[in-house]
């Protein structure tokens, strides 16, 4: 299998200002969110990075979405590199976090049809998927109500509708089913694994374990921004609940019993 | 890439004509606001000049010499000749401001002034005038009749005359007389109302969607930083543009209401040549105003923020638009031309005092205009700069 997303020894590292020393009562002045991180997706596959919260996760993805710069290595999306070609590489990924928010002054159906103008999707293809994408979401109802008077569910199935106007070949989803009830998260899974189905590449982060047992075809562990294991879903869980794995390769890691 | 931009500013511009409390408060708000205030002004001292036109003075009189009644017909007044037992009575209806005035002159008074002599130490006939201070009519008319008096003694030693006569002494046309009203007050005018109607838009439509997370999902598209930022300035200047026009607007239709209190100056003219400068000027400077407070709200986190870090320079841009109130002509000096904020006061102080050469105005526009572009270029550099996108 070819891999289409190929990750080589990416650092990232945050200087904190005085303020968010405080916030985060450290003394230390640089965080060292992602090390030497690498790792490689195949096309067509759904791989999870599964670590707990601030293992650097979100900053690895937001380093492959071209919205911020690593300190050091590469990566490769579609042929496409993140420092030497963003603007190639927006076009091949669909990106979807919390931080990425609607203007909430505008109806999901005005929107859409922006986000598809500037990506230069043809009006006939646009209705097209748009009809596809809003009756898989349920959005049709809510099409000419302003993102504001949403409820924060569809919100989220607007936002991952809008993610993917341009039928990217790459999908990466920060916390799919954050936020969500079990049935709109139903609804979001199953979308990926459809995904999947068409050969998309998806790439999730998530803390959820059942998440990545249910979907997952591979998964990378991620600690303290590096990666502690990686591979195979079933190899990783060597017999065992995907749990049970992650509770010993985190206390082999950090050196301590959980 | 001109199609995107097209794309950015039309999704701006429906952002704002969509919201009825932005149009409400960018655009109708200032232009009702100065028109209002400015009336108001000019009402107010227009009201200190003039009473109402069709009064007429009541004056009662007491012995009214024929000398002095034939000089009164050009007063809007009604004389009424009272007994001298009256006269208590008279002075009863002044205090309770139901008389303006009441003259009394003393018997045989054009006998007893012919038989005066100033040099022989005699007291001098007297005329006594009652009135009420607290009446503005009153006043008026003890003014009135203390100047046709005072007009008649020296008519009555006429050596010689001051400006006699129709001819014009005042050699002021109207021309310099309107430009001189203006150029002193609408350039400090202008630029408020200018850089408010700037600030108004820039500081939502930036910092605000910063503040959102609205933009980084701008950033997450293929469109380049550069063009995000042509549209978006593009977009808040047509905006701030019409703002201004408002205010503009506003100050224009209140003028001739506020001038006809000082002495009604037609406005009209200003020819063609003189308002495709202006509107060349106004236009460079709006989006200057806008490339440098967009500046100042991508650097902020919130649009509070912004709005504090953008008070210095809307300090510095009123008090240079006062100093052109007290200016009284443009500057001659080229090198004037080439600061920014202080080239656009002159600039207008030039055009409306009728002063302004092509040189000056050009100078003023290519300075405005190539600083807008370097202001694009750093907010480009801002927008691809993760430390100033997203600081938290
Ligand atoms: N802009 C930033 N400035 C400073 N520190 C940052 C910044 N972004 C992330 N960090 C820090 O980097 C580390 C990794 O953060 P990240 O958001 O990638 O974690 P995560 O794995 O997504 O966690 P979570 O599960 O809580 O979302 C954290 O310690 C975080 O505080
Ligand atoms: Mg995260």
């Amino acid at each position: 299998m070819k891999d289409i997303i190929r990750v080589i020894g990416l650092n990232k590292s945050f200087t904190l200002s005085t303020k968010q020393q405080k916030l985060a009562k450290s003394r230390e002045k640089v965080i060292h969110a992602v090390t030497d991180l690498s790792f490689t997706v195949e096309q067509g596959e759904i791989f999870g990075l599964l670590g707990p919260n601030g293992a650097g996760k979100t900053t690895t993805l937001r380093m492959l979405a071209t919205l911020i710069k690593p300190d050091s290595g590469e990566a490769v999306l579609a042929g496409a590199n993140v420092v030497s070609q963003p603007e190639i590489v927006r076009t091949k990924i669909g990106f979807l976090t919390s931080e990425l928010k609607l203007e909430e002054f505008f109806t999901p159906n005005y929107l859409y049809n922006f986000f598809a103008s500037l990506h230069g999707i043809n009006p006939k293809l646009r209705d097209q998927r748009k009809r596809d994408l809003f009756e898989k979401f349920g959005i049709n109802n809510f099409a000419e109500v302003k993102i504001a008077n949403l409820s924060t569910g569809m919100k989220q199935k607007v936002s991952l509708a809008i993610s993917l106007v341009h039928d990217p070949g790459i999908i990466i989803f920060d916390e799919p089913t954050n936020g969500l009830d079990v049935i709109t998260a139903k609804v979001v899974t199953d979308y990926l694994i459809a995904l999947r189905a068409q050969g998309k590449t998806i790439l999730v982060s998530t803390h959820i374990f059942s998440l990545v047992e249910k979907i997952c075809d591979r998964v990378g562990i991620i600690i303290k921004g590096s990666m502690a294991a990686c591979g195979k879903l079933d190899d990783i869980r060597g017999g065992k609940t995907l749990e049970d794995r992650f509770f010993k390769i985190y206390s082999e890691t950090m050196g301590v019993v959980v | 890439m001109k199609n995107i931009v097209m794309i950015i500013i039309k999704k701006e511009l429906a952002r704002f004509f969509g919201d009825k409390r932005l149009m409400l408060t960018a655009v109708l708000l200032p232009g009702m606001m100065i028109y209002l205030i400015y009336s108001f002004m000019g009402s107010t001292l227009s009201g200190l000049f003039k009473s109402d036109s069709d009064y007429r003075y009541t004056i009662s009189t007491v012995n009214l010499p024929k000398s002095i009644s034939t000089l009164t017909g050009d007063m809007a007044a009604d004389f009424t000749a009272i007994d001298v037992g009256k006269i208590a009575d008279a002075k009863i209806a002044i205090a309770e401001k139901k008389l303006d005035l009441l003259a009394v002159f003393p018997e045989n008074f054009d006998v007893q002034v012919a038989a005066h002599n100033p040099a022989s130490g005699e007291t001098a006939p007297h005329v006594a005038l009652y009135y009420n201070t607290t009446r503005t009519e009153s006043s008026k008319a003890y003014n009135l009749l203390t100047t046709l008096l005072n007009t008649y003694e020296s008519s009555l030693a006429n050596k010689f005359d001051v400006n006699a006569g129709e001819d014009p002494f005042n050699l002021a046309t109207k021309k310099d007389a309107s430009g001189l009203l203006f150029s002193s007050m609408l350039p400090m005018l202008l630029m408020i109302f200018l850089f408010s109607g700037c600030m108004a838009v820039a500081l939502e439509a930036i910092a605000g969607e910063k503040e959102r997370g609205t933009i980084a999902t701008m950033l997450i598209t293929p469109v380049k930083r550069s063009e995000l930022v042509m549209g978006k300035i593009i977009a808040l200047a047509i905006v701030a543009l019409i703002s201004g026009s408002s205010s503009i607007l506003g100050t224009l239709l209140s003028l001739p209401r506020f001038m006809s209190a000082t002495k009604g100056m037609p406005t009209a003219f200003y020819g063609f040549v003189d308002y495709a400068m202006l509107a060349a000027v106004v236009l460079s400077t709006v989006l200057l105003f806008i490339s440098m407070i967009s500046i100042v709200s991508a650097y902020a986190k919130t649009v509070k923020e912004a709005q504090t870090s953008v008070m210095p320079l809307m300090i510095v841009v009123m008090l240079v638009g006062v100093t052109g109130m007290f200016s009284g002509t443009a500057q001659t000096e080229t090198l004037y031309y080439f600061i920014p904020v202080y080239n656009s006061v002159q600039s207008m102080v030039g055009i409306l005092s009728f002063n302004a050469t092509a040189t000056y105005i050009s100078i003023t526009v290519l300075v405005n205009l190539l600083l807008s572009v370097a202001c694009g270029f750093v907010l480009t550099w801002m927008f691809n700069n993760e430390k100033i996108m997203f600081n938290k």
